[in-house]
């Protein structure tokens, strides 16, 4: 086994996801297949090879710290899911 | 024949020569969508008001010759993954069903600058994973050459509506084949620039070190028109790269002679459908007749590439698609405290597939676990970026299948998440190298389902793909053929 169901459920709640007790079954068998199809990277030797960063030379990218957007918060709050005149309305986080 | 069949060139030249106008062209589309759109289900959202609206300010600029843009007054659909402002955009996911964006993706812009038209926003699988564009949260598109077989995914929508001349072209985005495979599969062409040719501010983020925005065309030259329509350095992209955009359209002179192209012979092994086999190696022997070389080559990294990017692509799928959480945009469950807010707002929105894709993601990059996976992925990944360098000392560019079968029946795979990975062995190499590749018609096999060859180019070097491809096409004519849009 490459995985267990309480990895699963461990690995569930780091990614914020509610999974049903199917749910877990079916993605516990899942990634166990999937995971020892991955086993096949042991194969290869990579102790000497530097870990890929970037497919073309590329440098950072800077520029000046200037706003060349306008602020338009109705624009922004239109999608929101709640809201309070300028602000976005979020669950209580604090009792 | 409807002129929603015409390609983008003959369309242009029937524009510039007021022959036919804009809203007559769009309007034909329309109708197009109208006739076969039930049978298809390549659209999502449509956007025929605006478009007859960009229509006639695109015959008003032609009246007055204000634009030279080949794009002008040009019907073109875009993937349901570009941020369209004003226009609904999904990703095909139920968390983003209502989303309007309050801006524009920067090729959006360059196609709205150009005086294009957008018909609307095609289907996908959800955020661009899949190769079936059965993910979808929607309903599956179905392929114009047989409606009981899969498009190919994740831009599924824009090949099957290019296919079914529902638009003259599409845009679409790739990260391991999503331009590539629905093209084959769909018998058009299709082109996954190099990382970094193109922006892609306003996509909607799946893997970020591999995503790239490209053309789904009907032929090659609208290919090149296109692509040098959206290339180039944006301020907005911070990969995207500071480079001139050639003209592409000038390397299609047809002259082949002297290019040398690399066969991989991991590429041609077990598994392969004999006939993909056969018709791709037909079209090397066209190519070779018309004076490429053929030179042998090994790429012998190549079956370890699906588990490299299962891991790199699922890792950083998770992180992107972790701003899903119901708090600015998107959906948003009611419940008890923030921790269920979330958990069950994303439990709502996203489908099998993407949970799925952020359980592996999440879990390769968790504590104990990123080196043994997500850093062993990336050091594998650099081994198999260094095959192709050593590869294009010896070549040109490198002729490969796209897909080892055409396209397979819907729900042939759903219950298999690894099968359908394996169904992108022949594209991913090249989004993890960063490469640009191109799949173009070279066949049908005895059930009538087109079969796509692919060109992989050096870096940055889509010219000389393009210059291959359309030395090939000119010498058939697969991309002539028209689907029947019938259950077979």
């Amino acid at each position: 086994m490459k995985i267990t169901r309480e990895e699963v459920q461990r690995v569930a709640l780091l990614a914020r996801l509610r999974l049903t007790p199917e749910e877990e079954s079916q993605l516990t068998e899942q990634l166990d297949h999937i995971l020892g199809y991955m086993e096949k990277l042991d194969e290869l030797d990579t102790s000497n090879v530097e870990p890929f960063s970037h497919a073309v030379d590329a440098v950072n990218a800077v520029r000046e710290d200037i706003v060349t957007n306008r602020p338009n918060a109705d624009a922004l709050l239109a999608n929101a899911p709640d809201r309070d005149a300028t602000y976005f309305k979020v669950p209580k986080i604090i009792e | 024949m409807s002129l929603a069949a015409l390609t983008l060139h003959e369309a242009g030249e029937k524009l510039r020569s007021r022959e036919i106008s804009s809203v007559e062209l769009t309007e034909a589309v329309f109708q197009r969508i109208a006739e076969t759109d039930d049978k298809i289900h390549a659209y999502i959202t449509l956007a025929k008001d605006a478009a007859l609206e960009q229509a006639r300010r695109a015959d008003q600029q032609l009246m007055r010759n204000e634009i030279t843009s080949p794009l002008l007054g040009i019907p073109l659909a875009l993937k349901d993954n570009f941020l369209t402002c004003g226009l609904r955009t999904t990703c095909a996911s139920k968390i983003l069903g209502d989303f309007i964006p309050p801006y524009d993706a920067t090729t959006v812009q360059k196609l709205r600058h150009a005086g294009a038209v957008i018909s609307g926003k095609t289907n996908l699988d959800e955020f661009a994973m899949g190769s079936s564009a059965e993910n979808s949260a929607f309903f599956p598109t179905r392929n114009p050459w047989n409606l009981q077989r899969i498009p190919g995914g994740s831009s599924g929508g824009s090949a099957a509506a290019v296919a079914a001349d529902q638009c003259i072209a599409a845009l679409g985005t790739d990260t391991g084949g999503s331009i590539r495979q629905p093209a084959a599969c769909c018998g058009i062409v299709g082109l996954k620039p190099t990382y970094g040719r193109v922006s892609r501010y306003g996509i909607i983020a799946f893997a970020s070190s591999m995503d790239q925005v490209g053309p789904l065309t009907k032929d090659v030259r609208d290919c090149a028109m296109l692509l040098e329509a959206i290339a180039g350095q944006d301020p907005a992209d911070s990969t995207s790269v500071n480079r001139p955009v050639p003209r592409y359209t000038e390397a299609l002179t047809g002259d082949v002679r002297g290019i040398r192209l690399g066969i991989p012979r991991e590429y041609f092994v077990a598994g392969i459908q004999p006939e993909v086999e056969q018709a791709v190696r037909a079209a090397i022997r066209q190519l070779e007749k018309n004076g490429a070389v053929v030179e042998e080559i090994s790429l012998p990294h190549t079956e370890f590439a699906v588990a490299v990017y299962y891991i790199v692509a699922t890792a950083e799928a998770s992180s992107n698609l972790a701003r899903y959480d119901g708090m600015r945009f998107g959906h948003r469950a009611q419940a008890k405290d923030l921790t269920d807010t979330y958990m069950i707002s994303r439990d709502e929105g996203f489908g099998a597939e993407v949970k799925r894709r952020i359980m592996l993601g999440t879990y390769a990059l968790s504590a104990g676990y990123y080196d043994a996976y997500y850093l062993k992925a990336q050091r594998v990944r650099a081994l198999i970026k260094h095959d192709f360098d050593e590869a294009f000392k010896r070549c040109d560019v490198i002729v490969t299948p796209t897909a080892p079968t055409t396209a397979f029946k819907i729900g042939e795979k759903t219950e298999d998440p690894l099968q359908m990975y394996l169904s992108d062995i022949y594209t991913i190499s090249i989004n993890l190298a960063g490469l640009p590749a191109l799949s173009l018609p070279c066949g049908f096999d005895p059930d009538e389902m087109p079969i796509g060859m692919q060109i992989i180019g050096k870096h940055f070097d889509e010219s000389t793909i393009l210059r291959v491809a359309h030395g090939y096409e000119q010498a058939t004519q697969w991309h002539k053929k028209k689907p029947k849009m019938e259950d077979r």
